[in-house]
């Protein structure tokens, strides 16, 4: 693969990043899925709409979200300071409310009183059952099984926010499957229900879509590094599941192509098949992460030999996913950004390390970001700042956390 | 003329109603399925659908969900599926039409598929989730194989998009009645039969009617207005039910002669 570093990111009209992307979808979806495309181009040109959702973005979410300068942990690295983009402030606790707002608005104007789906960690679902109690809209959120154990405390928010929660007991019962029963659901009433996707995945225009909500994490931080150290960035670090809060933190500095963009996927409990949800960690002994076709899109996929999906694992919910969004897929072929991957072991130690140094406790999602973000300010100048997007809160993990014999524990006394 | 093709100027000719019926290959293994596949066709079938098992199958319902499952968990793959396929060749004639989802087709590959589906004795494929927007190329190397590429068609889906589809497509049409998953339903909408004649307001292919069809009353009734009826669940049902019933075949047989028992209509 020639590697050549590119400096803009659009798909074309089918939503082709190069080869990934496009539409892989049963032909049931395709007449949605071109409604949906056309009312997004409407409303991307509409100022009225961007008015409408930036009043909600500041009144509702609490945007902008800060910019924090995290010393305790920049000097815990000994090198570039690190600033946390605090999406866990955001409203619910989670970018993922910039994308809910955004596909919610549109699901009104397209008239759906119906709106259904997926989550993993839960965030998305909370998200969504948020932005469904504030239109008075109704709210189904498939859940895979497992991740109804892990997630229990989303689950009652959900609930209590008045969604109907249906869990998944299908395949691997975690977010893939989660996604297919919402898939199903939405060809069966494909006329009055709204499929509010919650990452840069899925069929045309989704991956695009979600980028644009969530590149208001970009665009702001952006002006906030400016603004406070006077100079961009060197890198950006973000956690990668189908890729949501990396891409809208790194897209509005692809063309800034002195800033690294590093996405961080899971690496679980080990190399072998199934132990991880490495996507970018190619070879057959680590699962395999090939091209290949999963829920409508062309990416990196996790699977065996024949095609088939495979299994697996993450101490993180929102990051155990065999697929990976199309963009990332494209960037990291074009060489624009690189990824990397955190193991569960090294996720805890993030999440203890940032919720003892600086008072904020992330998720275990988020949490796989802190110690590569770490790695990269030591080998870095001290005039030198990275940002790591802190995506969510960490609220919802505590317990599972609890759970966890902490191996890091005697580690910060010496601080 | 293609094997399927021939097949239905033959029903047409006889003023016939197709049967096409549905199974997951390797449900409940692979031995099994080459009984099945016998049987159907000795029971009445005129096009035998054989299902690829996937683990991700977003098109189905949980009859033919759990046939993947079974299949999957016996280790079936796409290799073995088509050689299940080169082993019967030789002792049915019956069109076989391959449907798949596109993940397992694409690992290995188009060419390498369009190749060994010929040699094999496929006759057409169908991928469930790969519409004509993203099929150009496979499209083009089934055709050089001479292996018809099936679409389906949806009732959401627009004239614009029919007339592009079918003009991809040879063999026929799979017209699918209604918007939903596989799966029994009570009533046949009578979408499909709208759906039908906006099919042939754009083209000459046959039309094959199919997803939630169960009972005799409604294959006859998709006779009237179609050229053939798909039945799948239905009948993966039955496997399901019989599966370590020793005589399963049997019973499968006669839940397909039932399904196809003669009324007025067959003949119409
Ligand atoms: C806090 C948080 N961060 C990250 C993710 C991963 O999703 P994405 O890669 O789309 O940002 C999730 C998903 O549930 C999440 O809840």
């Amino acid at each position: 693969m020639a590697r050549s570093t590119i400096n803009r990111s659009e798909p074309d009209e089918h939503g082709h990043w190069g080869e990934f992307g496009g539409r892989y979808v049963p032909e049931t979806l395709v007449a949605p899925l071109e409604e949906l495309t056309r009312e997004f181009a409407h409303a991307r040109d509409e100022t009225d709409f961007w008015s409408e959702l930036e009043q909600l973005r500041r009144d509702y979410c609490g945007r902008p979200t800060p910019l924090f300068h995290a010393q305790r942990l920049s000097a815990h690295a000994g090198g570039a300071q690190i600033f946390l983009k605090r999406e866990d402030l955001a409203h619910t606790g989670s970018h993922k409310i910039n994308n809910a707002l955004g596909q919610v608005l549109l699901a009104r104007r397209m008239g759906k009183r119906r709106i259904i789906a997926e989550t993993g960690a839960g965030q998305h679902g909370v998200a969504t059952a948020t932005v469904c109690a504030l239109f008075g809209l109704r709210c189904v959120v498939y859940m895979g099984a497992e991740d109804v154990r892990r997630q229990a405390l989303n689950v009652f928010r959900m609930r209590s926010l008045g969604a109907e929660v249906m869990t998944v007991n299908s395949g691997t019962r975690t977010l893939k499957d989660a996604i297919n029963e919402a898939l199903r659901d939405w060809v069966t009433n494909v006329r009055d229900t709204y499929y509010l996707l919650g990452s840069a995945l899925g069929p045309h225009p989704y991956p695009l879509m979600v980028r644009e909500f969530q590149s208001v994490i970009g665009r702001e931080a952006r002006e906030q590094i400016l603004a406070q150290n006077g100079k961009l960035p060197r890198a950006l670090v973000a956690c990668v599941g189908g890729g949501s809060n990396a891409i809208g933190l790194f897209h509005p500095f692809i063309g800034d192509e002195q800033v690294r963009c590093i996405g961080v996927e899971a690496g679980g409990r080990g190399e072998a098949a199934g132990e991880h949800a490495a996507r970018f960690h190619s070879g057959l002994t680590s699962g395999g992460g090939r091209v290949g076709v999963l829920q409508g899109t062309k990416s990196y996929v996790l699977q065996d030999r024949h095609g088939q999906i495979a299994n697996t694992h993450s101490i993180s919910a929102g990051l155990d996913y065999a697929a990976v969004g199309p963009e990332h897929a494209y960037l990291r072929d074009a060489g624009r950004a690189e990824y990397i991957c955190a193991s569960d072991a090294e996720a805890l130690e993030g999440f203890s390390l940032c919720t003892k140094l600086e008072g904020i406790t992330p998720a275990l999602e988020s949490s796989h970001a802190i110690l590569p973000a770490l790695r990269l300010a030591k080998n870095l100048s001290s005039d030198d700042a990275i940002i790591m997007n802190l995506s969510g809160r960490g609220d919802k993990d505590v317990q599972l956390v609890a759970d966890v014999d902490l191996t890091v524990e005697g580690d910060e006394s010496h601080r | 003329m293609s094997r399927i093709a021939e097949k239905f100027s033959e029903l047409k000719r006889a003023r016939r109603g197709g049967f096409i019926p549905f199974i997951t290959a390797g449900d409940p293994d692979l031995a099994t399925t080459e009984l099945l596949l016998v049987e159907l066709a000795r029971a009445g079938a005129d096009v035998i659908e054989l299902g690829v098992p996937f683990s991700d199958p977003v098109a189905d319902g949980e009859v033919i969900q759990r046939a993947s499952e079974r299949a999957l968990r016996n280790g079936v793959t796409l290799c073995d599926v088509l050689d299940c396929v080169a082993r019967i060749r030789p002792r049915m004639a019956t069109p076989i039409v391959l449907f798949s989802y596109f993940n397992p087709l694409l690992q290995f590959g188009e060419d390498n598929l369009a190749r060994e589906a010929q040699r094999v004795g496929i006759d057409g494929v169908l991928v469930t989730d790969l519409i004509p927007e993203e099929a150009e190329s496979w499209t083009k190397k089934l055709r050089e194989y001479d292996v018809d590429p099936i679409f389906l068609v949806a009732p959401t889906t627009s004239d614009a998009r029919l007339a592009r589809i079918v003009s991809q497509a040879s063999g026929f049409i799979y017209a699918i009645s209604r918007a939903g998953v596989t799966g029994p339903r009570a009533d046949l909408s009578n979408e499909a039969e709208a759906l039908t004649q906006r099919i042939r307001k754009v083209s000459a292919l046959p039309v094959a009617v199919g997803f939630g069809i169960s009972t005799n009353e409604q294959v006859k009734s998709v006779w009237r207005f179609a050229d053939a009826a798909v039945i799948g669940s239905a009948i993966v049902a039955e496997i399901e039910k019989n599966k370590s019933d020793p005589n399963m075949l049997g019973h499968v047989g006669n839940f397909v002669r039932d399904l196809l028992r003669p009324g007025e209509d067959r003949h119409s």
